[in-house]
């Protein structure tokens, strides 16, 4: 089940064509089957090993170095409520321990229904903004306790479903590299010379650089 | 209408551009003032190809065509660009570093921001990607690289968009890839995605992550990836600022650009600030002239403390910056200024405090993001920073005792062994010592952690001493031994 679908496996193997080694395509395959099954199981991890030639450890390895993949099942919506010093000093306690009240989880945990994950999390890049948290990563900026209510009310509402996707899924578009303008991504040890532009020096100034 | 006019030209019509540009760009407040990557924020399209054409876009890249590739890297030699990411050192130079006839290298886009207080790259990235696409064409073409990794950090998916976007049109109007305009330059640029690690925006855990490693610092030498880097090959690693940035040296020339800002510290630096001020926000100011306090009290900028407040201290680059006080308000936004002062102005963000902060708590929240962000390679920031943080912890829930106070500044001596640079206090009567700091950990992570609870102890010593109480006293118990 948690195997990556065949169009999913055409799109692995598409991201896995833009790099020189293919072990590079390992966290957007991570990404991928995240946003494919909502969080990265055991059985993924064993199919991007076998994609990528490499051994399931190697991918545990790297998965779990990075906080945005999640090994258990998480909420349709993971609320990362910003703690940093911008926020800090604005309201984010008071933000998160309101979240906790109004979902009444604790940080760390998800709702029954499974609806919501609610993370206490690091600075999100707009901290001019405080307190900001996130939604499956899309910012909200100025939260006030009001606004966390509208906003918990409109994704169970499902008012906000076109602008927060399901958890998982970052970019709603990808790049896609037409094959007739792809210049290739040769594995380094198979280039010898440079690139086209690059003007081959000549034996003459060679010498003079030796010199 | 020229996007890039000379600003004076342009007043008038200031306020309300303000107002629409902060519309389309939450964060972001233009001025009166030179732009260098902020030209199109006043656009509500400025992240689609037909707005960049329109604008100017890829004139610079046309140009750097033009001329040969020694042309372009002579030439942003001679703008001393310096890195927008933190370290500051001058891009022209570190092209340079990449060994001659070592092929293919690679340009890696540093676009993992997640620095406590910094955002100006996921603005440039979803606001004006072309440009950015623009800057790594012109630096692939002077510096010979042949392929191209945009790491953009994971949370930030409106930046994937808007560059997956704006690469697909790039590709189909042949902007990017084969042959591009015509010529025998050809790259790709690839669109990669981070997972959410701080520790990645070191270069070289960049290069290991980009490689699908864990995110780790790289023993060091080779100091620079441009001798050794991705996959062992040449690889220039730049910030997103710098890199947009190029465009405009590209088509104006590095002379407009040295123009701009001091001998040192060239160009516009996009700021972020932060906390307890009246209008927090993201600005391009001239580089190495405005003073802090133009940029927390000048009217074009923060307009002052919230609520008639008084500022306590602020924080000038970003959370791994020893903090200062008001004493430092006249400093210029100028690396060596600063980093004379006892700080430094790394990746441009500015976090300001009143004096309603309670420093200990404020320190607590930067140890804490060091201490979870530390990557483990190291054992003097993987241990202490996590003792650090249990000590800052113990303090500000009332059970730290003094004795804590040097603890802290024991286990921060084997991150940073000597003297750490902190800021002069004229209430305090200390002299300032100035940057850098000598460190025992590869990357900077582990230093950090404890700058950000030694500047905050020095400077602030007696609000710690309010929240702890004494330490037991060690009674010695007289023991009878067994035969006497």
């Amino acid at each position: 089940m948690s195997r990556l679908t065949d169009s999913n496996v055409l799109l692995a193997h598409e991201i896995i064509s833009m790099y020189p080694r293919q072990k590079s395509a390992l966290i957007p395959l991570l990404h991928l089957s995240q946003e494919q099954n909502g969080y990265i199981t055991d059985d993924a991890m064993k199919h991007l090993a076998e994609l990528l030639d490499i051994t399931p450890a190697e991918v545990i390895g790297t998965a779990t170095f990075y906080e945005m993949f999640k090994f258990e099942p998480v909420g349709t919506y993971v609320i990362n409520v910003c703690q940093t010093l911008s926020c800090a000093i604005l309201g984010a306690g008071a933000l998160l321990h309101h979240a906790e009240e109004k979902l009444g989880i604790k940080a760390g945990s998800t709702t029954a229904d499974g609806m919501f994950t609610l993370e206490p999390a690091e600075c999100q890049a707009a901290c001019t903004e405080a307190p900001t948290l996130q939604v499956n990563y899309r910012h909200r900026f100025n939260v006030t306790a009001d606004d966390f209510d509208q906003m918990i009310d409109g994704l169970r509402a499902g008012t906000l479903a076109n602008e927060i996707p399901p958890h998982g899924t970052l970019g709603r578009n990808r790049q896609h590299i037409p094959g007739d303008k792809f210049v290739g991504a040769p594995d380094p040890d198979e280039v010898t010379e440079g690139p086209a532009w690059i003007p081959v020096p000549s034996p003459a100034s060679a010498a003079g650089d030796n010199s | 209408m020229d996007p890039r006019s000379i600003p004076s030209q342009r007043s008038g019509r200031q306020l309300m551009s303000t107002a629409i540009t902060r519309d389309y760009t939450p964060g972001f407040y233009e001025g009166d003032r030179p732009k260098v990557v902020t030209s199109r924020f006043e656009y509500e399209d400025s992240h689609t190809l037909e707005r960049f054409l329109a604008t100017g876009g890829y004139a610079g890249l046309r140009k750097a065509l033009e001329g040969s590739p020694d042309d372009m890297a002579a030439g942003v030699k001679a703008s001393t660009l310096l890195g927008r990411g933190g370290a500051g050192f001058p891009a022209g130079v570190k092209w340079g570093f990449t060994p001659q006839g070592v092929w293919p290298r690679y340009l890696v886009v540093n676009g993992d921001e997640s620095e406590p207080g910094t955002y100006k790259d996921r603005l440039l990235m979803e606001r004006d990607p072309h440009q950015l696409l623009e800057g790594c064409l012109i630096a692939s073409y002077a510096a010979g690289l042949s392929q191209c990794f945009l790491y953009v950090r994971g949370e930030m998916p409106l930046a994937h968009e808007r560059l997956a976007q704006a690469l697909n049109d790039a590709y189909a109007a042949g902007y990017v890839g084969k042959n591009i305009l015509g010529t025998d330059f050809s790259v790709d640029i690839v669109l990669h995605t981070g997972a959410g690690a701080y520790v990645v925006g070191e270069e070289t855990a960049l290069i290991e992550s980009l490689e699908g490693e864990r995110g780790m610092p790289r023993l060091k030498p080779p100091y620079f990836p441009a001798a050794v880097g991705l996959y062992g090959q040449p690889t220039i690693v730049n910030n997103v600022e710098t890199l947009a940035n190029l465009p405009f040296i590209a088509n104006e020339g590095s002379a407009a650009f040295t123009a701009i800002g001091t001998e040192t510290s060239p160009g516009t630096r996009m700021i972020a600030i932060s906390g307890h001020v009246k209008r927090p926000g993201v600005y391009e100011i001239v580089n190495g002239v405005t003073t802090f306090r133009d940029i927390i009290y000048g009217d074009e900028f923060c307009q002052g403390i919230r609520d008639g407040n008084e500022l306590k201290a602020f924080i000038p680059g970003g959370g791994s910056a020893p903090w200062f006080l008001p004493d430092q308000l006249d400093i210029a936004f100028e690396a060596k200024q600063a980093g004379a002062a006892g700080s430094m102005l790394g990746s441009g963000a500015v976090m300001v405090m009143d004096d309603t902060t309670d420093i200990p708590e404020a320190a607590l929240t930067l140890v804490r993001f060091y201490a979870h962000e530390s990557c483990g390679k190291c054992v003097p920031c993987r241990e202490g920073g996590t003792w650090l943080l249990r000590i800052v912890e113990r303090i500000c829930s009332g059970h730290g005792t003094d004795a804590d106070l040097d603890q802290l500044l024991e286990v921060g001596q084997s991150i940073c062994p000597g003297e750490m640079p902190h800021a002069s206090s004229e209430r305090l009567g200390v002299e300032a010592v100035p940057f850098p700091y000598k460190m025992t950990t590869i990357c900077f992570v582990g230093p950090s952690a404890y700058v950000s609870i030694h500047s905050p102890l020095t400077l602030f010593r007696s609000e710690f001493e309010a929240k702890v109480v004494p330490a037991p006293k060690r009674i010695s118990i007289p023991v009878a031994v067994a035969g006497s």
